[in-house]
């Protein structure tokens, strides 16, 4: 076959549907990934319109130009906007368009999950743009503090909105985490062991495991306050035994760790691109990754420095401090890694290395006056001024927007295919980088002397006109800035010449195609065995091209890639992905209907949905999977691996354990939650609490014991080619029993809007109700499935998968009923 | 800097960096002294910034990978000097610092100590007096100056942020809960203060003003109620 022939098989197997429906039924993530940072920048230019705005307003003191309640709405959009709908999907969008080329594969681990998070990230978004529109939009600051979020500060429908477009959206985080993971430590090129793995993915897998473990906590929050919104379930109402510190722990707890998920992908970003622009290679590169997981893990150490004017006792403050300084250590050796490799290196002023620079020189002043929030004392006095609203700025515009501009323009020639002709980017990276020095410099300063955030005007006299007048300016010399970088972006896209590969001369896999990077992006599988395959093997992109890699031969029309082994990087077995579909934005579509209902007050909608949701993903499910033909595949160079959907743990199965992950992070901060309630919460014990007795628990503890036995049972029998219906049966029965006792727990505590207590008992017993069901759910489905064909004696994967739900329920009904008659038990 | 500090009015500041009492005191010269830690690193690491494009590098156009012996050197000097000891020295010492510092700062026992409580509300402050249970007074808090006052912080609804930058930080007023701030100020005066935490549509006329007397003054306020 020749290179030519062969790019046009592939890319007919690969491309999405012609017209204006392939934008809605493509599961290729080179559009995906477009489409997320398509939409992500849509959201930056809506957040800085409202940044405008805000600058427009004080400008000069007194100004008439909005009132307290317009303004209210507009800096809580333009917060939440900025973190959730801009720079998260950003991530999201940039992994999951580069993540395959660097890594070696033809796409990501779950291609219609990338499609489905991209449409809940448009619908969630969508109800936040709505209500800003309507004028009814969140207005009590991007943190929502109970209880002005509550319905004692906030009786309209605008918190409601937040709490459930943002929940919305962030199932495109989960989503987009649990495949960022299973892709990397799967889906590479063949020989890509972990230490040859590039930076960058290196940096996004501790980001994604972030996602898994930071973002549960403020859904948690989210659903919390969203039931005391709706149903008047104290949790945040002191006066029945709730605290609203329980969500600044819980919101913290997400929102610290949030700010490095903003850095981390930046700093992948950085250490990719600035050591080609030196040309040499990264300076310690364990180190960084060294540096990169310290980082992630201190992150979640740190999120009581947001609440050091809280009241909390001052040694329990100083830990947290100490903490937080630490966290400038990672960060020190990163900054330091990366002067030392331009140091070895012999740095060129390109353009995206004018925006590393400009990263540097803003990213270290956010850093250090970081450090000085974290010194308890100093914070007393910056917390809630404009020095903290200048640091943030300095930290995510430095940390973030600038690395991702350098990023953009590096990548460029793999997006559009063409080289800058028109050199306007460099007009901009001057207008951007001074007008936001001139923005936020003296910011810092008029916090000082005194000005709060979120007013909505000032008076003179305080010394603060000047300031004012100096920012407002310098945030409009940003905006032409960024205005430019957009144009440029946008002439240089449609009138430039087209470019040739690898303009950079850069040494990683995403070089080693050709620009625009194809729908399959590798005609065959390389084999790697340096960190810089290109630098390793000049020839390598036509040896790809020419087929001489694996899965060269565009086998049967089907979407094929590698399943590697973690480590080493050997393949395992060859994947199958599903065609282009409309499934994905149908399911999302449908799971929209569960949060407008709950927005809307229009409970019928939700059940029906749910219904919906769960056909459509049993729908989802059926597709996939073997019936036994076809199980082993050539896939060249002499190598015959089996399908990954007929091994014992498919790809499944390493979603859902993923998937589980932030499930547990989800219920450790529910009995966390609990836990603080019992111990911090003024307003306990509650009048009564539950009464163990002896039939709940006796039979609660039979469920648990009895439901992971019978899914083994049926897994031991269907490998012998027996029936499974014994052990299906008893799984079903410990289910039932599991959520029997969660009923009990239930009926014992009548009433949640009673107090924070029994509000607690309901979610917990809600929580493992779910769970069951979806352990019993899937029992079944493998029942089905095996009169179906799909699974046999040799290809029990996915009893395999209702096997690790069915044991997370029981964990979490053994937790979590334990959890509920505690108190009661040791009173 | 210092012009700007002394064009503002005493009357209505709300500047940090103007201290009237102990406590804004040892916070202002903490912050000078990190901004002056601060400018030093930030030029420390802009020079070296600088320098890499000054000296020719070891890699060129023909080698990109540029690995030669001194690599593991070159990891020791940037990584483990730079990168890893120098911020944990001044860390360290700054830890240090701040943690005796916010010790000094809480209010502990002193048999001076007047205690007073402050009742945020949307949107104002109501202050009432251990030494004279009948007294009320709105938005405005009378204190003996020179004399260390422990402000008992509650709220009857959302948060709220009890702010007079001249004496001291800001301590949140949370529902169920009563914190305790230590304040005081040197000298008889008028110091503004401010709600911090953002708690609603009234947020920006949340204001209060501390009056601090002189010992006459104050208990004349004790036994006479507000002047």
């Amino acid at each position: 076959m020749s290179p030519l022939r062969r790019h046009r098989q592939l890319t007919r197997i690969w491309q999405s549907d012609p017209g204006w429906k392939g934008w809605f039924t493509t599961v290729n993530h080179n559009d995906l990934g477009r489409m997320f940072m398509g939409t992500a920048i849509v959201f930056f230019l809506i957040g800085g319109i409202l940044a405008m705005l805000i600058r427009a307003q004080l400008a000069t003191p007194r100004s008439a130009f909005m009132g307290p309640e317009v303004y209210a709405q507009v800096f809580t959009m333009h917060g939440t906007i900025m973190m959730f709908l801009f720079a998260i999907p950003l991530i999201e969008g940039a992994a999951i368009y580069f993540l395959p080329k660097m890594l070696g594969a033809r796409d990501l681990a779950f291609p219609r999950l990338t499609a489905f998070g991209y449409w809940c990230y448009v619908f969630g978004g969508s109800m936040l743009l709505f209500a800003m529109f309507a004028g009814i939009a969140p207005d009590s600051g991007w943190f929502l503090y109970p209880p002005l979020s509550s319905t004692l500060g906030s009786p309209g429908i605008n918190s409601d909105f937040w709490l459930i477009g943002i929940t919305f959206v962030e199932i495109s985080a989960i989503s987009a985490a649990v495949e960022i993971t299973v892709t990397i430590l799967r889906y590479r090129a063949p020989g890509m062991s972990l230490d040859k793995m590039p930076i960058f993915a290196w940096y996004l897998l501790v980001v994604a495991l972030m996602i898994l473990t930071g973002f549960p906590p403020l859904i948690l929050g989210s659903v919390l306050l969203e039931l005391e919104r709706a149903f008047g379930w104290p949790f945040f109402q002191v006066a029945q035994g709730g605290d609203s510190l329980l969500w600044q722990h819980l919101f913290w707890l997400f929102g610290h760790p949030e700010v490095y998920i903003i850095f981390l992908p930046a700093a992948g970003v950085i250490s990719t691109v600035l050591p080609v622009m030196a040309r040499t290679t990264l300076l310690g590169y364990a180190w960084v990754i060294a540096a990169a997981v310290a980082l992630g893990v201190l992150s979640f150490g740190i999120w009581v420095h947001h609440m050091f004017a809280t009241g909390i006792p001052h040694m329990a403050l100083a830990f947290f401090s100490a903490a937080s300084t630490l966290v400038a250590v990672p960060t020190g050796i990163q900054i330091f890694a990366w002067l030392g490799t331009l140091w070895k290196g012999r740095p060129q002023l390109k353009l995206p290395m004018l925006w590393i620079i400009g990263f540097f020189a803003t990213f270290v002043i956010g850093g250090l006056t970081g450090v000085m929030v974290a010194v308890v004392p100093f914070d007393w006095q910056a917390h809630d001024t404009h020095f903290v609203v200048a640091h943030m700025h300095y930290v995510l515009v430095g940390g973030f927007v600038f690395p991702f501009l350098a990023g953009l323009y590096y990548w460029m020639p793999l997006l559009t295919g063409r080289k800058r002709f028109f050199r306007l980017g460099e007009t901009a990276f001057w207008l951007v980088f001074v007008g936001f020095h001139v923005t936020f410099l003296a910011m810092h300063w008029v916090g000082l002397l005194g000005q709060r955030r979120r007013t909505f005007t000032y008076e003179g006299g305080h010394g603060w006109e000047v300031i004012n007048l100096i920012s407002s300016i310098g945030g409009f010399i940003t905006a032409i800035g960024f205005g430019l970088v957009i144009i440029d972006i946008a002439v240089n896209t449609v009138f430039a010449a087209r470019i040739r590969r690898d303009p950079w001369r850069a040494g990683t896999l995403e070089w080693a195609m050709a620009n625009p990077s194809p729908a399959y992006n590798f005609a065959s599988l390389p084999r790697v065995s340096a960190r810089d395959p290109l630098y390793d093997d000049p020839a390598l992109p036509h040896r790809i091209a020419r087929g001489e890699g694996y899965l060269g031969d565009a086998y049967k029309g089907q979407r094929e890639t590698l399943v590697v082994d973690i480590a080493t990087g050997e393949p395992l077995q060859v994947v199958v992905f599903p065609p282009n579909t409309p499934l994905p934005i149908i399911l999302a579509f449908v799971t929209g209907g569960i949060f407008l209902g709950l927005l809307t007050k229009l409970y019928w909608m939700v059940p029906l949905s749910l219904i919906g949701v769960a056909a459509l993903m049993a729908l989802w499910a059926w597709g996939l999977g073997s019936r036994g033909d076809d199980v082993m595949r050539d896939v060249g160079h002499g190598l015959n691996l089996p399908r990954a959907a007929t091994v014992p743990q498919p790809p499944g199965w390493w979603g859902s354990a993923f998937l589980l992950l932030a499930d547990a992070t989800f219920f450790a901060s529910l009995i966390f939650g609990y836990a603080f309630l019992w111990t911090v919460a003024p307003n306990w014990p509650p009048p009564a609490y539950l009464e163990p007795g002896i039939i709940g628990p006796l039979v609660g503890l039979a469920g648990v014991v009895v439901a992971p036995f019978g899914i083994r049972l049926a897994e031991r029998h269907l490998r012998r080619g027996g029936t499974m219906w014994p052990g299906v049966a008893l799984a079903l029965a410990g289910a039932a029993a599991m959520a029997t006792a969660a009923i009990m727990a239930v009926r014992a505590a009548a009433d949640p809007e009673l107090h924070a207590y029994d509000a607690i008992i309901w979610v917990i017993a809600g929580y493992v109700l779910v769970h069951v069901a979806l352990a019993a759910g899937m029992s079944i489905y493998a029942t089905v499935r095996r009169y179906a064909g799909y699974v046999a004696p040799d290809r029990f994967g996915e009893v395999r998968i209702a096997r690790l739900w069915t044991d997370y329920a029981s964990v979490v009904a053994l937790i979590g009923l334990a959890a509920l008659q505690l108190p009661g038990a040791v009173t | 800097m210092t012009t700007l500090v002394l064009l503002v009015g005493c009357e209505n500041s709300l500047s940090t960096v103007d201290p009237a009492g102990p406590a804004a005191n040892v916070i202002a010269t903490l912050w000078w002294i990190m901004l002056a830690g601060a400018t030093l690193i930030f030029v420390f690491v802009m020079v070296l910034l600088a320098l890499t494009f000054r000296r020719p590098g070891v890699a060129d156009a023909d080698n990109p990978v540029g690995e030669d012996g001194a690599a593991r050197g070159r990891e020791k000097v940037w990584l483990v000097g730079l990168g890893l000891c120098f911020p944990l020295v001044v860390l360290a010492a700054l830890l240090a610092y701040g943690l005796v510092i916010g010790e000094r700062l809480l209010p502990r026992d002193d048999p001076a100590v007047v205690t007073v409580h402050a009742e945020g509300r949307q949107w104002e402050w109501r202050f009432s007096y251990a030494d004279a249970p009948d007294l009320v007074t709105e938005n405005v808090l009378h204190i003996p100056a020179a004399t260390p006052v422990d402000v008992r912080i509650t709220t009857v609804d959302v948060i709220h942020s009890f702010w007079v930058p001249r004496l001291a930080g800001k301590l949140d007023a949370l529902p169920g809960h009563e914190n305790v701030l230590r304040i005081e100020a040197w000298k008889p005066g008028r110091y503004a203060g401010v709600s911090a935490e953002y708690n609603g549509p009234g947020f920006l006329g949340h204001r209060f003003v501390v009056i601090a007397h002189d010992a006459e003054g104050w208990s004349a306020f004790l036994t006479d109620g507000a002047p």
